[in-house]
């Protein structure tokens, strides 16, 4: 099983030279410290930076300057700020080529949702909706159950939805997944774990085509 | 001669709000919120009110101070964590709540401003967001009608203004300010720095004067951060 740096670590592979991306609060947020060498990527932060830095050193926080998760950051030479209707027309027109968020479930035809427990969660979608309303490339970051041990990767989604078909790719700490033809194609295993557990840990049809090879971190 | 904006004070510049209006509230988190102007509506005691904020201010500071007084009816936001009072008024009924997609946020504040009664987003197509909204298939692509929000007052901070309402932004205290100010009949700009008309840079300035109806020198800014994070230098 992969830890959740682990889990960034392979999303980072993903990534393309010269693209925009989004990553979202908890495991996507890793991802920065995983860019592969060689490519060259610049972060967007939905409050409204593109370029976005490390953490600031100790003492040289700026209350002006956050991103979406309200933790106090940096921005890298070439960066810019701008309001939040700029931020979504880069999100919705397409400027920005990926996205990485967190799921509380995903479906098999690609719907999914991370924003709302009835009765008990209500925090609200923030940009989530915006973001896999619009984007071309949606990763989804999660544990592949939750903390009772049920799978996150379902026939249907039981939660209220955040989008509909626009889920491609899953990265679990078991498994690399694409999403594609309402069923979940398993692309790579976690380093020892066999294709029988996570068929055991996947709700949802699971599409298993030859030989699946181990992820290389 | 550029028109005055100038008010003294925060006092003055709330002059007019009443029980049950629906304002505008920049920020981000605790991020470019309109501190002076949130303490004001604390002290006046308004109820009823409906805010329009990206999000819910914490417990002890931001919309939190006027939610505790229980000084709001509605509010319409995209995203309410980080406040457990809040939370308790909205599973309790007490608080009427609108939930929106950030995005669909910002541009029904920014077409408010600039005369849009609604366009169509993709956002929120198949939620519960899309609930008795009309749809719109372009491109293929099914899309929802979003209406375009206003406000009686809205509420912005910015970093320099002058006093002819112009406004300048620092960094990602921008965020929500500059649509909220097109949008509101009277607007309330707060600043850090105030100088006299003539003195920023024309081609600097991110929202004219012509948004903003009163301007004041805002004071005592805390600029709390809610989570800092931080790297060792080593």
């Amino acid at each position: 099983m992969l830890s959740k740096d682990q889990i960034a670590q392979r999303i980072a592979q993903e990534l393309q030279n010269n693209w925009y991306v989004n990553l979202g609060i908890g495991i996507p947020t890793l991802v920065a410290n995983h860019i592969p060498e060689g490519i060259d990527v610049e972060f967007q932060s939905e409050n409204g930076i593109l370029g976005m830095g490390p953490f600031p050193f100790e003492g040289e926080e700026d209350a002006d300057l956050i991103n979406a998760g309200k933790q106090t950051i940096t921005a890298l030479p070439g960066a810019t700020y701008f309001d939040s209707a700029t931020s979504f027309a880069m999100i919705r027109g397409k400027h920005v080529q990926l996205t990485v968020l967190g799921a509380m479930e995903v479906a098999q035809n690609g719907d999914i949702a991370n924003w709302k427990i009835p009765g008990r969660m209500v925090k609200g979608m923030g940009g989530a909706m915006d973001l896999v309303a619009s984007a071309e490339n949606i990763i989804v970051a999660m544990m592949h159950t939750n903390k009772r041990g049920e799978s996150k990767l379902l026939e249907k989604c039981s939660l209220p939805l955040t989008g509909v078909n626009c889920v491609t790719r899953i990265v679990t700490n078991m498994a690399v997944l694409e999403v594609k033809d309402n069923a979940f194609y398993l692309i790579e295993r976690a380093p020892g774990v066999s294709v029988a557990d996570i068929e055991a840990a996947t709700a949802g049809t699971l599409v298993v085509d030859g030989d699946v090879p181990e992820m290389k971190l | 001669m550029a028109l005055n904006k100038l008010v003294a004070d925060a006092k003055i510049a709330l002059e007019g709000v009443q029980n049950d209006m629906t304002f505008m509230v920049g920020g981000f988190g605790l991020c470019g919120i309109p501190e002076n102007s949130i303490s004001e509506m604390v002290n006046r005691g308004i109820t009823g009110l409906t805010c329009i904020s990206n999000n819910a201010g914490v417990d002890d500071f931001g919309l939190g101070l006027l939610l505790q007084g229980k000084q709001i009816k509605k509010m319409i936001s995209s995203y309410v964590g980080e406040n457990d009072e809040f939370e308790r008024q909205m599973l309790s009924g007490e608080l009427e709540v609108d939930l929106i997609p950030q995005g669909s946020l910002a541009e029904r504040c920014r077409a408010g401003g600039a005369g849009i009664p609604a366009f169509y987003t993709p956002a929120g197509y198949g939620t519960e967001v899309a609930e008795g909204k009309e749809v719109r298939v372009f491109d293929g692509k099914p899309h929802i009608l979003e209406a375009a929000l206003h406000a009686d007052f809205a509420f912005v901070k910015a970093w320099k203004g002058d006093t002819a309402g112009n406004l300048i932004y620092k960094a990602t205290a921008k965020n929500f300010n500059p649509l909220m100010a097109m949008a509101g009949k009277i607007t309330v700009a707060e600043v850090e720095i105030l100088v006299p008309a003539g003195e920023l840079d024309p081609n600097q300035i991110h929202t004219p004067g012509v948004f903003v109806q009163r301007i004041f020198q805002g004071t005592d800014y805390q600029k709390r951060i809610e989570r800092v994070t931080t790297r060792s230098k080593s």
